[in-house]
């Protein structure tokens, strides 16, 4: 019998870009539904009462929620080209990085477009301190992963195309302060999974520009 | 059970490293406890953790693993026997998010009930109630999250049957009703009473005592 997938998700968010870039890594097919997060759909609603946000991967009629899990699920059900390594000190650390990615970067990258002056100036400190422990522990490797892409890898690239927004934002470059994050970041869009599931920097950051005006933010 | 070379570095009030000493216990690994002081912490655990600097840490031939969540993962992989997650990946999925409420939902509010003070408090103690009833959903009527015996929900979770009542009485207040939270009221109830959890309680007089002190700090530095 097929499986059915479906993923509920709205189309700039890194977490949801996880989603899929696990599922494209594993070449699963899936039905991609993009939701209005101003009028959460009832199937939404439905498949994630707690926090009723998206992503929320639907599996055969059973949903799973929050990102990293579905990743981790992804992973364990379609489990050619694993994310995981075999040796469960490497696994830890992964797990260790993923979760310091949940913890900090959308954080950070969120206060830089949503503050000024000092707020700001914090804000980027704070980012450019966590991408750098993050280059720290990709040190020599071509990803996380290794020499494919790991659990880390997919955590983190989503926010690759929301970079050109905290940058314009926050009027900085992230090359210039980390550079081996940026060299990590050209690899890998050298893979399709990666270059043709992330959102366009551009539209990302128009989509910066309606938050804001929403947010009342200059 | 053999576990050479396992060392937690731990604080005996802290419920995260109780987590970690109930995944040992379950898979009967033998283990070096090492108590940290967090005022004049270790060189060590500075070394073994140096982006957060925080207990627990569990090191395994000579290499270190931190966050609580991590760890007990971490030893439910490296050692196959009383698995702690499930073996379906749809259940494990539950049971890590059920994990990941406990620590995003749960504890802020348990938290503001304790630090806070009037109508900041009572919205914190309204969010607490609300989170355990949404929590006694994801039990769905078992004895434990993990069945007849206790799983990584319960593991991560199971602190709150201890540390609830201890809170309770400082603040004065009670969070947890039977006749509301009926469900979550037995579940304490099973878990302080499974053999492991029993053997491991931080001693309740000096909890209390600490927390107290703990409380009184919060509460000045917000005046």
């Amino acid at each position: 019998m097929a499986d059915e997938v479906i993923l509920l998700d709205f189309w700039p968010s890194p977490f949801g870009l996880r989603a899929r870039i696990a599922m494209a890594e594993k070449g699963v097919e899936y039905d991609y539904r993009d939701e209005n997060l101003r009028e959460k759909g009832p199937l939404l609603l439905k498949s994630n009462p707690v926090h009723k946000k998206i992503p929320v991967l639907i599996h055969n009629g059973k949903p799973v929620c929050e990102s990293l899990i579905i990743v981790q699920y992804i992973d364990e059900v379609w489990n050619d080209k694993p994310l995981f390594s075999k040796d469960p000190y490497e696994t830890a650390k992964a797990r260790f990085w993923a979760d310091f990615v949940d913890k900090k970067i959308y954080d950070c990258g969120t206060r830089i477009w949503k503050n000024k002056g000092e707020a700001q100036d914090q804000a980027k400190k704070e980012f450019i301190d966590c991408l750098k422990l993050l280059e720290g522990e990709l040190a020599e490797k071509s990803y996380f992963g290794g020499d494919t892409l790991g659990y880390v890898d997919v955590a983190l690239i989503p926010f690759a195309c929301w970079f050109y927004s905290y940058e314009t934002e926050g009027k900085f470059s992230i090359e210039e302060d980390c550079p081996k994050i940026m060299a990590w970041v050209k690899r890998c869009m050298e893979k399709e999974s990666v270059s043709k599931t992330l959102a366009e920097p551009q539209k990302v950051y128009e989509f910066v520009g309606v938050l804001k005006k929403m947010y009342g933010i200059e | 059970m053999a576990g050479e070379g396992v060392k937690l570095f731990g604080m005996w009030a802290s419920p995260y490293v109780l987590r970690v000493i109930w995944a040992l216990k379950l898979k009967g690994i033998e283990y070096e406890y090492i108590e940290e002081d967090l005022s004049n912490k270790s060189p060590l655990l500075l070394q073994y953790n140096s982006v957060y600097k925080k207990v627990p840490v569990l090191v395994y031939g000579q290499k270190p693993v931190a966050e609580s969540l991590v760890i007990i993962e971490f030893i439910d992989e490296m050692w196959k026997h009383n698995p702690i997650l499930p073996e379906d990946p749809y259940e494990r999925a539950m049971a890590r998010f059920w994990a990941k409420f406990v620590e995003e939902k749960f504890i802020p509010a348990i938290f503001g009930t304790f630090s806070k003070l009037g109508e900041e408090q009572e919205k914190f103690m309204e969010e607490a109630k609300k989170n355990l009833r949404i929590l006694e959903e994801g039990l769905q009527g078992k004895k434990f999250f993990g069945g007849e015996t206790i799983g990584f929900v319960d593991v991560v979770g199971g602190w709150i049957a201890y540390w609830v009542p201890v809170i309770e009485e400082i603040i004065g207040i009670k969070i947890v009703e039977e006749e509301s939270l009926p469900l979550i009221n037995k579940w304490f109830k099973d878990i302080l009473d499974f053999n492991i959890v029993k053997e491991s309680l931080p001693p309740r007089d000096k909890l209390v005592a600490l927390q107290k002190v703990y409380r009184e700090m919060l509460l000045g530095s917000s005046a």
